[in-house]
């Protein structure tokens, strides 16, 4: 129980402290609170695998008029993916926004946005509560688009403006559905609504909840606002964004279709879904194609990657979710999630190491890095294995089980959909692996060291291990799982 | 009509104004305050939603409190985006496509 409150209130605290504590007591606040967090996330899941979900209601107050939170299987995975990639993305900044290379603004406001994010993160995935995710979900837009717009570049602040919309029109539509939710049924926790008996407007007030998730989850066609955004990012901000920030409403969207309102998942619509993924995955791939700024690349990558977690929803509800695959395809599109939040963490933060030596993100201006900076190329490289899916890494299991749950469920449209997406990634990531392994002479300036090459290759790996070691994570997975499915194939 | 129904029908015709607003406006500022808008209607729709049941239900104006919180920050954030855009490009506009390589 103390490591459920520890995970939410201590980046809450260094957040504070961070910004009152002047100078050096900021600095060495900022690290106590991600070292806690990092201990109690992992404290968290250890408690949740060993004695079961941990159940809060806070201030013991009961709901309906009470805030549940809870942490299952699914929560405690991306907890401590969160608490990984932000402990990098940490480590990775202090050198890079240090005051004296970027400026004492960045230098000041990195730390407290970052630890306002992890808070609104860890909130989001142990809420129970329908008005507490929206609040999480505000925190969270609110410091990504502070993260986004912080270097104050013209073009930084157009993304930033432009996700701003995209994002507080999620959170709008998100609370109308909200709203009509209250209003149907007087009650706003996922628990009590689980066992609701179907209003009129539920159906409506699901359609609106889904459509602002999307937005703000970047899928085709709401994705606009991503690519601009992440690429104009510093980038241990755009690592903490890509991996991070559209997993959240991602979540959010499991629970409401898997655990609220599981009866209004019709077949059409959870069809419709995926389809929109398929687009997210064809159109990303083929823009990603066509990119000369290796930040774009990745971002578009991004939106491609986040198409396929919206394959779950045809594999695992409606009429699948009894069915021996459904286990399998939840289990696979949660790993996806993980596996990608860790690889593109992985591959931004290497990124953000080139364009802080060459002074630009173009292609061709990174030729022959990887002899300079071996350790980072590496990380890259093995990125790529995951976010393509080539075995033994986290991706190629993931991927492994949704085109299996495909193939078993007869919607073998799915896994052409995956083959075609493993494919097109290995085309457009192969184009600037072909340029870092290039031939050139660099001359060795502001080379970074060993230690700071090493945080994204120690990401990369982990992802690489999630797939080698995947039979713990899947046990964790089971725990608190909504739909009774068995083991799977 | 009673009174929460004329209430939920005034937020009803916020939230349409407000969403008229963010399409049709061009100026950031009008964007904004339109998003405000279409937050206060939802707020609005939500107290008459639990004014129905004779006695006041406490839970709606919880949350409508914590809502204009939430509102009032991201609102403060916009703004401050949209001046700091303005002094950088000399419009107080979106431009008009996006940028590329």
């Amino acid at each position: 129980m103390s490591a459920l409150v520890a995970v939410l209130v201590a980046p809450l605290i260094g957040a504070l402290a961070a910004v009152a504590l002047p100078g050096r007591s900021g600095r060495i606040a900022t690290w106590v609170a991600i070292v806690a967090t990092l201990a109690a996330a992992i404290m968290l899941a250890a408690s949740v695998i060993s004695q079961g979900m941990p159940r809060l209601a806070v201030g013991s107050w009961e709901p309906p008029v009470g805030i549940v939170l809870e942490a299952d299987g699914l929560s405690i995975a991306m907890i401590v993916m969160t608490a990984l990639v932000l402990t990098a993305a940490g480590l990775t900044a202090r050198h890079m926004l240090a005051g004296d290379t970027k400026g004492p603004r960045i230098a000041f406001g990195f730390w407290p946005l970052m630890l306002l994010l992890w808070a609104a993160l860890n909130a989001v995935f142990l809420s129970r509560d329908l008005f507490n995710l929206y609040v999480g979900i505000e925190l969270l837009s609110l410091s990504a688009i502070g993260l986004v717009a912080i270097e104050g570049k013209p073009a930084a602040l157009t993304a930033a403006i432009r996700y701003m919309f995209f994002a507080l029109a999620g959170s709008l539509l998100y609370l109308a559905g909200v709203v009509l939710i209250y209003a149907a049924h007087g009650a706003l926790d996922i628990g009590l609504l689980a066992t609701r008996l179907p209003a009129g407007t539920d159906p409506f007030a699901l359609a609106l909840m889904t459509v602002g998730l999307m937005a703000k989850t970047a899928l085709f066609p709401f994705h606009v606002w991503l690519p601009p955004a992440h690429g104009g990012a510093p980038a241990p901000a755009s690592a903490m964004l890509s991996a991070l920030v559209p997993k959240a409403s991602f979540v959010i969207l499991l629970r409401l279709w898997f655990d609220v309102m599981p009866d209004q998942a019709t077949d059409a619509v959870l069809v419709l879904m995926a389809a929109l993924g398929t687009a997210a995955v064809l159109w990303g791939s083929l823009v990603a194609l066509v990119q000369t700024r290796l930040k774009l690349i990745v971002a578009y990558s991004t939106v491609a990657q986040i198409g396929y977690l919206f394959l779950v929803f045809p594999l695992a509800g409606g009429t699948s979710v009894d069915q021996p695959w459904a286990a399998g395809a939840w289990n696979g599109a949660v790993f996806l999630a993980l596996s990608h939040g860790l690889a593109k963490a992985a591959m931004f933060l290497a990124v953000g190491q080139w364009v802080h030596v060459r002074g630009s993100d173009r292609l061709d201006e990174m030729k022959g890095l990887a002899k300079a900076m071996p350790m980072s190329a590496f990380a890259f490289a093995l990125s790529s294995i995951t976010i393509v899916g080539l075995p033994p890494s986290g991706g190629f299991t993931a991927k492994y089980l949704v085109m299996t749950s495909a193939f078993a469920a007869g919607q073998w449209a799915w896994a052409l959909v995956m083959a075609c997406g493993g494919l097109m990634a290995a085309a457009y990531l192969y184009r600037p692996m072909a340029v870092i392994f290039g031939r050139a002479d660099l001359s060795a300036s502001r080379l970074p060291s060993r230690s700071q090459q090493a945080v994204p290759l120690a990401l990369a790996g982990v992802a690489i291990v999630l797939g080698i070691a995947s039979a713990e994570p899947f046990e964790t997975l089971a725990i608190g799982r909504p739909q009774a499915a068995e083991e799977g194939l | 009509m009673t009174g929460p129904t004329l209430y939920a029908l005034t937020g009803a015709a916020l939230i349409g104004i407000g969403f008229f607003g963010l399409i049709a406006a061009q100026h950031l500022l009008r964007r904004v305050v339109a998003f405000n808008l279409i937050g206060s209607g939802l707020f609005v729709f939500l107290g008459a939603a639990g004014a129905r049941s004779g006695a006041s239900d406490p839970i709606p104006q919880a949350l409508i409190i914590t809502g204009i919180v939430v509102a009032l920050s991201a609102s403060a954030l916009a703004i401050g985006l949209v001046v700091a855009h303005a002094r950088a490009s000399g419009h107080p506009t979106l431009p008009e496509e996006d940028e590329d390589a």
